[in-house]
């Protein structure tokens, strides 16, 4: 029999207080199911997450690094686009 | 895994944000998860009125050595796991079974001191590791599943299931007991159990529809386990005096749920019920009594020399 191995999964995770799901690492499962029980083992033992999200690494497309440029550095100089002229509000969340 | 885990040190936006909350001004005490509940905390630990402490203390010591026992043989599988994935799940199931352990100990050693081993006058262990690293086997109270060797990883999925679904079922009914502390281990172990059982009906079901190899590895696992599946269910005096004080579970009253649930795995996975019959104890003497395999000697012997040869150690 060939060795096989699972497929890689990326995993992301919502801390308890986080608003978001983040990016913590990755993973081999056979399965969704498997990955998400997988993720519960690997990533959240330590008390970290309230919620799981995981997908398989062939199905996110990437950015190249060749179009770092045309992508990205035209952002570069403007600066004008951060809310950075304005004062905040102490009482306004999440900026 | 081809990625490094997450570094904890990185304080931009990462996930584990927040979880030193507890420890400000105190970072020497640095650890994960610092939102940690005591599951003992606020709860009246006075043994409950008309329990005799020694029954309840035999009782604990029940429990909690079905949770160790299995727990150090899980933590044997460290390292050895089919994926690393796997090993640190089976890790998780250990660490889970061995914090229950700790606390039905120190449960057993408050109830009824005279249980704990004695030691050098002065030695700072602690009862519930006096209780675990300096009994003999015959003071072990586990079933014999609990104890066997391992197997392979078959073996050791179908014991977490016959295990787990069995322990499952009677600590929901263990989380109404009249003794609040028991109440409370139930309570947290549940929700433990809860996970072992669904990742061992998970892999039971794979590895009964996988390959012929995985397939014949199952069945043979759940026939060699099968004759021990039995003595779960079947009730010590103690135990059967505990629940008519309200305290203890009649394992016999847990046996028709646990053999449905077993049925619906086995069902779905177009596995038969075994027909083996179940191994008997000597002299009507059983895991609960004291009367175990050679391996639980063995195991004991590896589990427990460090300590032994410490008796005054500090760890």
């Amino acid at each position: 029999m060939t060795e096989r191995e699972w497929p890689l999964y990326e995993v992301f995770v919502r801390g308890k207080r986080g608003l978001n799901h983040v990016h913590v690492g990755s993973l081999h499962a056979a399965d969704d199911e498997m990955a998400v029980r997988h993720a519960r083992d690997v990533y959240t033992r330590r008390n970290e997450g309230v919620s799981i999200w995981v997908v398989r690494a062939d199905a996110i497309t990437a950015s190249s690094p060749d179009e770092k440029d045309p992508l990205f550095a035209p952002s570069g100089d403007k600066v004008y686009r951060h809310p950075t002229f304005y004062e905040i509000p102490a009482d306004v969340p999440h900026m | 895994m081809s990625h490094s885990a997450p570094d904890p040190s990185d304080a931009h936006g990462s996930v584990y944000d927040g979880l030193l909350d507890g420890a400000v001004g105190d970072s020497s005490q640095w650890a994960f998860g610092t939102d940690f509940e005591d599951p003992l905390a606020g709860v009246d630990t006075t043994v409950p009125e008309g329990v005799d402490p020694h029954a309840l203390a035999t009782y604990c010591l029940m429990l909690a050595d079905d949770a160790l026992v299995l727990s150090h043989r899980l933590s044997e599988w460290c390292s050895r796991a089919p994926d690393l994935e796997e090993d640190i799940a089976l890790a998780n199931i250990a660490l889970d079974l061995l914090g229950q352990a700790r606390l039905l100990l120190a449960r057993a050693a408050a109830a009824d001191p005279a249980v704990v081993p004695s030691l050098p006058e002065g030695s700072p262990v602690p009862p519930e590791d006096a209780l675990a690293f300096f009994r003999e086997a015959q003071a072990f109270r586990n079933v014999r599943i609990a104890e066997v060797a391992n197997g392979d990883f078959a073996h050791v999925v179908v014991r977490i299931l016959l295990v787990s679904t069995v322990r499952l079922a009677l600590l929901v009914r263990l989380a109404d007991s009249r003794d609040t502390v028991l109440a409370a281990v139930a309570a947290k172990g549940v929700k433990e159990l809860t996970y072992h059982r669904d990742y061992a009906g998970r892999w039971f079901l794979t590895l009964a529809r996988g390959t012929e190899e995985s397939r014949s590895r199952l069945v043979g696992a759940l026939d060699l386990l099968w004759p021990l599946y039995a003595e779960m269910l079947a009730a010590h005096p103690v135990e059967s005096s505990l629940a008519e004080t309200g305290v203890g579970v009649d394992p016999t009253t847990v046996a028709t749920e646990v053999d449905v649930v077993l049925e619906q795995v086995f069902a779905v996975s177009g596995v038969d019920r075994p027909d083996r019959g179940a191994l008997a104890g000597v002299r009507g003497r059983t895991g609960r009594d004291g009367l175990h395999t050679e391996e639980l000697s063995r195991m004991l012997a590896e589990m427990q020399v460090v300590a032994r040869a410490h008796p005054e150690g500090r760890w």
